[in-house]
């Protein structure tokens, strides 16, 4: 009636793909990968959690309502990622813009 | 609306499972209803943490060679050996949810008391070894920092990097004994017996929250303690 029940081997082997995993990133980190390492790793922290949201979580058996406000709140951090990236990334990072120095000096001689 | 206001007839309490709320149709939809709540909270705590990650990729990105440095000087073993205990202890959850599933008091009972000490093993090992190694190092911001000459011009923003693991640890380890409180009531409601296949919605709901600070750990590890061009190390100590 109330949630689904998931059967203790899928349990155990959710269990044992994410100790491989844990051993694989590790493993991986000692390997010269260039650009590649953060990739790789970012990709089984991935891998991992859709692996316990899915399963440990019951997400795989959840209604779509359930689903949606997940994949909504991942959306939304995507949102504060991408955006405060794009900002702080393709600034110049210069001390003041070179107008607006100049009206500062013309407003606030000194 | 008359009969919302009508006194309850006798004898209702027989007519429903313990643990059933009148507002709901059954069962099923009071379950639904507490998951779906529980998540609405954990993806606030989604931005909460997003937050800290959002600044990390900034300022990594803006001072690599600091935070690389920085990472190095962390203890893997440490790192892999808590994510091992922390996976270990969702396994534990689970299963504790699983027993309550299948009407099973005394397993419940003890697969959460595993979860508890898998959950304070990895507190202790967090503070008593890994944070008291990092003071002896000089590696804590505010108490006796050293910037070391070899690290060059990299150097004044090593602790940057430092304030981020101790932030994003130190909020993971504030979670994980907010968990471990949960799981002690817990503990002790399936003690008395409080959990039925048909109800068992506070572990249900204190399990998503466990796992949610498991899924937190899964990008630490890799953001903190892997990807500073750890392979720099091999054979150097």
């Amino acid at each position: 009636m109330s949630g689904h029940i998931v059967p203790v081997k899928t349990y155990v082997g959710i269990f044992a793909s994410l100790i491989a995993l844990t051993l694989l990133t590790t493993g991986v980190a000692f390997v010269d990968l260039g650009r590649l390492n953060t990739v790789v790793a970012l990709a089984i922290a991935v891998t991992k959690m859709l692996l316990v949201i899915l399963f440990f979580m019951h997400v795989k058996y959840s209604p779509g309502l359930t689903r949606l406000v997940i994949i909504a709140g991942f959306f939304w951090l995507a949102i504060l990622v991408a955006i405060s990236l794009a900002d702080e990334l393709t600034r110049g990072w210069s001390p003041t813009p070179q107008p607006w120095s100049i009206l500062i000096s013309l407003l606030a001689p000194e | 609306m008359a009969d919302a206001a009508a006194p309850h007839p006798s004898g209702h309490a027989a007519a429903h499972p313990p643990g059933f709320a009148h507002q709901f149709e059954d069962m099923g939809q009071q379950h639904e209803a507490g998951s779906l709540g529980m998540w609405v909270f954990l993806v606030t705590e989604i931005m909460f943490f997003g937050g800290l990650f959002a600044t990390y990729t900034i300022y990594r990105a803006l001072y690599l060679p600091s935070f690389e440095i920085g990472s190095r000087l962390l203890n893997v073993k440490f790192g892999a050996v808590n994510t091992v205990i922390l996976i270990g202890s969702s396994l534990t959850m689970a299963l504790a949810i699983h027993a309550a599933q299948t009407g099973k008091r005394q397993a419940t009972v003890v697969y959460l008391i595993l979860t508890m000490i898998l959950g304070a093993a990895f507190l202790f090992l967090k503070f008593n070894f890994e944070w008291t190694a990092d003071y002896h190092e000089h590696v804590v911001p505010g108490f006796g920092f050293f910037v070391r000459p070899e690290w060059g011009a990299a150097g004044p923003h090593v602790p940057m990097f430092f304030c981020f693991y101790f932030f994003m640890t130190g909020l993971h380890a504030l979670h994980m004994i907010i968990g471990f409180s949960i799981l002690g009531v817990l503990t002790w409601m399936a003690h008395r017996g409080r959990f039925t296949p048909e109800y068992y919605a506070p572990l249900e709901i204190s399990g998503l929250y466990w796992h949610f600070v498991d899924i937190v750990w899964i990008f630490l590890f890799p953001l903190l303690y892997l990807i500073g061009g750890r392979y720099a190390l091999r054979g150097g100590g």
